[in-house]
């Protein structure tokens, strides 16, 4: 797929790949051997019937796709792009045995878009929403798409978002240049015209507890809350001015528009040689958006290696081809600090790969004596995010398990109170966007089961 | 939207604000906290909750005007509204009965005190606030925390008003004469916080200071507000605003604070230079 060139992209926001033309899009339609098993559906969290819409494609029924694509999936235009194709649908696709998968995600974004740029005059038809009222928390992927469904079923749906933007991660999280935030909003438009009421500045647990909900009225709750805290390693100077949590970064400069200061508020400090620690998506995001911020050197510190890092092969890669520069086996012990407190650089220590550990990859082992020092002015830390404990906390009853997610059924999102269910990182743990809308999907037909069996 | 039922200027650089939010009036504490976004490109930023009247669902706010944010505030009529209101965040202040509790203030933390001396009074204790200005014309709500407290001590900097020197030297005296208070809470600028927990440790007196750390969320998620609290990091917007002011890194509190003063001022400026612009086109 043809993208903007590394020596350009670096220099502004605008997405890197550019997507299909309708012909490159119907040309590769083609290549689908429209399987009768469609693994490629098997990969997918959401079900999404792959050789239907590619069908539709081929034949020029573009908004005949998007809707296809809707039928199941409420954010195409966002998963098109974010999504880990390589480990899911495109990886089990059967052309890809012998040579390249069929590029499902582009076509699924081709789709997507086109039904965006050219919206039909009145989409589906929707069912009354006459039945009960049912109060989801948090607007990220897994709260738009439980909110979504459960529209589609007839409920009265109203999402309660702590941010005064809805997306969560999507808008606040995952840079500009890889989700336009013009696509996440207008995603977020398909699942309010659906008739879903979207109140923001509202934090659950706090602006309004779950009593209160119930007490309003509200037979069932969904929490969508994510895993928004950031960890931090815990070591001397992590506080320093200039050490940024990925959190911190991003959401200035995504959320914020920090980018576009002093237009826009909100600050954020550019450094020149910005050390971003980890080795997972939201590291090269950060890093890449630091390359976009004007550094001129951007190094990625990681424990482990290039084939353990978690990040999409496809994020490493425009990372390497931006100039990212990737240090791996390599572990911060404490920064160090000027007089007035800012951040001049870290000690490390080099490390080597031991026995697997229990996520199976080989853990990384400090080599005694291999102290050295790199030279920095910023530091984003990226080394993962837990559970966001202030709903939680304020819900005496809920049942947690490991690092404070929320203990949930997996089939049905039910979690131990009755009537709250639960989906998305805040009951796995920092996962994906697909398969927090694939919990999102399976609670809101927990929901329609567990209401409609009260009712009966 | 959050409308504004009524502003008033309360010294030149200062004002108070009563918001339309019926949620938060309904839910907020002593002591906490809303995070305010003024328009499409303003930061997120915190202000305490002064006051609420739930049935008329509005909440108190008052601002010192020192930068971008708080003019762009005190340049709202009533009428005007504001775009976002967030809370109430932050844990509310503890109040048990501990007998006497003396409750310090300086600059716009006297606005930030007056919820909490109600609400340790309220818990059977006799309130003895202390506030200080730098001069006569910036002492603010003095009626009001004169009938909050039990006691009220008003110290300016120059003596232009009431005692001349600082709130400490108030809490000084009282622990000479052997009024030894059973608890103090202390809210304004770092080094006057700082003063307090330097000037009641050795005497052992549980101190609590409200930490004005630099939020971005204010939920939690970002860590902006970090403060090391007996050599642990802590959000101060989930895990505060109150701290054991005696575990208080307060000089890596002052560093923090300091992390934007170059951009602060860059964008004060380019408002300012706008706001005067838009006045010459009136
Ligand atoms: C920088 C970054 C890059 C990523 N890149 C990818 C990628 O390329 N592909 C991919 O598949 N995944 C990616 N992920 C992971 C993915 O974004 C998440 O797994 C996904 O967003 C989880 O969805 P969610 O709905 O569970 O939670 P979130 O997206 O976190 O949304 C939760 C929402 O709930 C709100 N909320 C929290 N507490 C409360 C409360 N008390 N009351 C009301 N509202 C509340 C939050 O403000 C937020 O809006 C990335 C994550 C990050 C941080
Ligand atoms: C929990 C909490 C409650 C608060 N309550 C109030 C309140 O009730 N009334 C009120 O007027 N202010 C309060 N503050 C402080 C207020 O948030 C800041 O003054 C405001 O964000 C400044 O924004 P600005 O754009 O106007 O000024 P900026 O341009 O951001 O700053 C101007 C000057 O003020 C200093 N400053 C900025 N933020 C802070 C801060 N958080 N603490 C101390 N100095 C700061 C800067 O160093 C700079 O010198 C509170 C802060 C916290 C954390
Ligand atoms: S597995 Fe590949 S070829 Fe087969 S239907 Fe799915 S996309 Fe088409
Ligand atoms: S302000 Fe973001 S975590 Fe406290």
């Amino acid at each position: 797929m043809a993208e903007q060139r590394p020596e350009e992209r670096i220099h502004n926001s605008n997405e890197v790949p550019y997507g299909f033309t309708p012909e490159q899009a119907q040309l590769e339609a083609e290549r689908c051997l429209q399987c009768k098993n469609a693994p490629c559906m098997k990969g997918c969290p959401v079900e999404v019937d792959i050789p239907a819409f590619i069908q539709l494609i081929k034949e020029g029924d573009f908004s005949g796709a998007a809707r296809k694509l809707k039928e199941t999936n409420s954010l195409p235009a966002v998963c098109g792009r974010v999504c880990p194709q390589e480990d899911q649908c495109e990886e089990v696709c059967v052309l890809g045995i012998k040579g390249d998968p069929v590029a499902i995600g582009t076509l699924e974004r081709f789709a997507a878009d086109w039904e965006m740029e050219h919206p039909a005059d009145s989409s589906s038809s929707l069912p009354a929403q006459e039945k009960a009222k049912v109060a989801v928390i948090g607007a990220g992927p897994a709260g738009l798409t439980a909110a979504a469904d459960l529209a589609r079923f007839g409920y009265r749906v109203t999402i309660f978002e702590a941010l005064h933007q809805p997306g969560g991660v999507l808008s606040y999280g995952i840079p500009e240049f890889r989700l336009p935030k013009k696509i996440v909003n207008l995603e977020v438009k398909n699942v309010t015209n659906m008739g879903v009421d979207l109140q923001l500045n509202q934090v659950a647990g706090s602006t309004i507890t779950i009593d209160e909900l119930f007490q309003d009225g509200f037979r069932a709750i969904f929490i969508g809350t994510g895993a928004g805290l950031p960890r931090f390693m815990g070591i001397p100077g992590e506080n320093l001015n200039g050490v940024y949590s990925a959190n911190e970064y991003l959401t200035r400069v995504n959320l914020m528009k920090a980018y576009l200061f002093p237009e826009y508020d909100t600050p954020v400090i550019m450094g020149k040689k910005v050390c971003v620690i980890g080795g997972g998506n939201v590291a090269m995001d950060s890093a890449r958006t630091a390359l976009r911020l004007g550094a001129e050197e951007v190094t990625i510190v990681y424990r482990r290696t290039r084939k353990e890092a978690p990040a999409r092969a496809e994020e490493i890669h425009h990372a390497g081809e931006e100039g990212v520069i990737f240090k791996f086996l390599t572990l911060p012990i404490r920064y160090l600090e000027d007089d007035a407190g800012w951040v001049i650089g870290m000690e490390a220590l080099e490390m080597e790969l031991g026995e697997p550990d229990e996520s199976g990859r080989r853990r990384p082992l400090p080599i005694e004596g291999s102290e050295f020092m790199i030279d920095c002015d910023l530091v984003v830390v990226a080394i993962g995010n837990s559970p966001n404990p202030l709903l939680p906390r304020a819900t005496p009853g809920l049942k947690l398990g490991w690092k404070g997610i929320i203990e949930t059924d997996h089939e049905t999102g039910r979690t131990s109170l009755p009537g709250i269910f639960a989906g998305g990182d805040i009951a796995t743990g920092a996962a994906t966007v697909i398969e927090a809308m694939g919990a999102g999907k399976r609670a809101a037909r927990g929901i329609d089961n567990y209401l409609m069996s009260k009712s009966e | 939207m959050y409308r504004i039922i009524e502003k008033k200027k309360l010294t030149p650089e200062s004002v108070f604000l009563r918001v339309e939010a019926p949620r938060i009036a309904r839910r907020r504490r002593a002591g906490q906290f809303v995070i305010l976004r003024i328009d499409e490109t303003g930061e997120r930023f915190p202000l305490t909750i002064v006051d609420s009247d739930p049935e008329e669902g509005t909440i108190t706010l008052v601002a010192q005007e020192v930068g971008t944010s708080t003019k762009k505030l005190g340049r709202l009529k009533e009428g005007d509204s504001i775009l976002d209101v967030t809370g109430p965040l932050g844990h509310p202040t503890e109040a048990e009965n501990w007998g006497r509790v003396a409750c310090l203030a300086g600059g716009i933390g006297v606005a930030e005190v007056l919820p909490v001396v109600k609400e340790i009074r309220a818990a059977g204790n006799f309130t003895q606030a202390i506030i200080g200005a730098r001069n006569q014309d910036l002492v603010i709500l003095e009626d009001e925390l004169r009938e909050a407290a039990n006691e009220l001590y008003i110290t300016t900097d120059d003596g232009s008003y009431g005692r001349h020197g600082l709130v400490t030297e108030v809490l000084h005296d009282l622990i000479n004469d052997g009024a030894i208070p059973d608890r103090v809470y202390a809210i304004g600028p770092l080094p006057m916080m700082r003063a307090v927990a330097d000037l009641t440790r050795p005497y052992d007196i549980p101190t609590i200071v409200s930490l004005n750390a630099l939020m971005v969320d204010g939920t939690g998620m970002c860590g902006s507000c970090r403060v090391t609290v007996g050599g642990e990091t802590k959000f101060t917007c989930v895990d505060g605003p109150d701290f054991d002011g005696h575990q208080v890194d307060f000089e890596e509190l002052g560093k923090r604070q300091k992390i934007y003063i170059p951009q602060e001022k860059c964008s004060l400026e380019r408002f300012e230079l706008s706001a005067s612009g838009a006045n010459v086109k009136e």
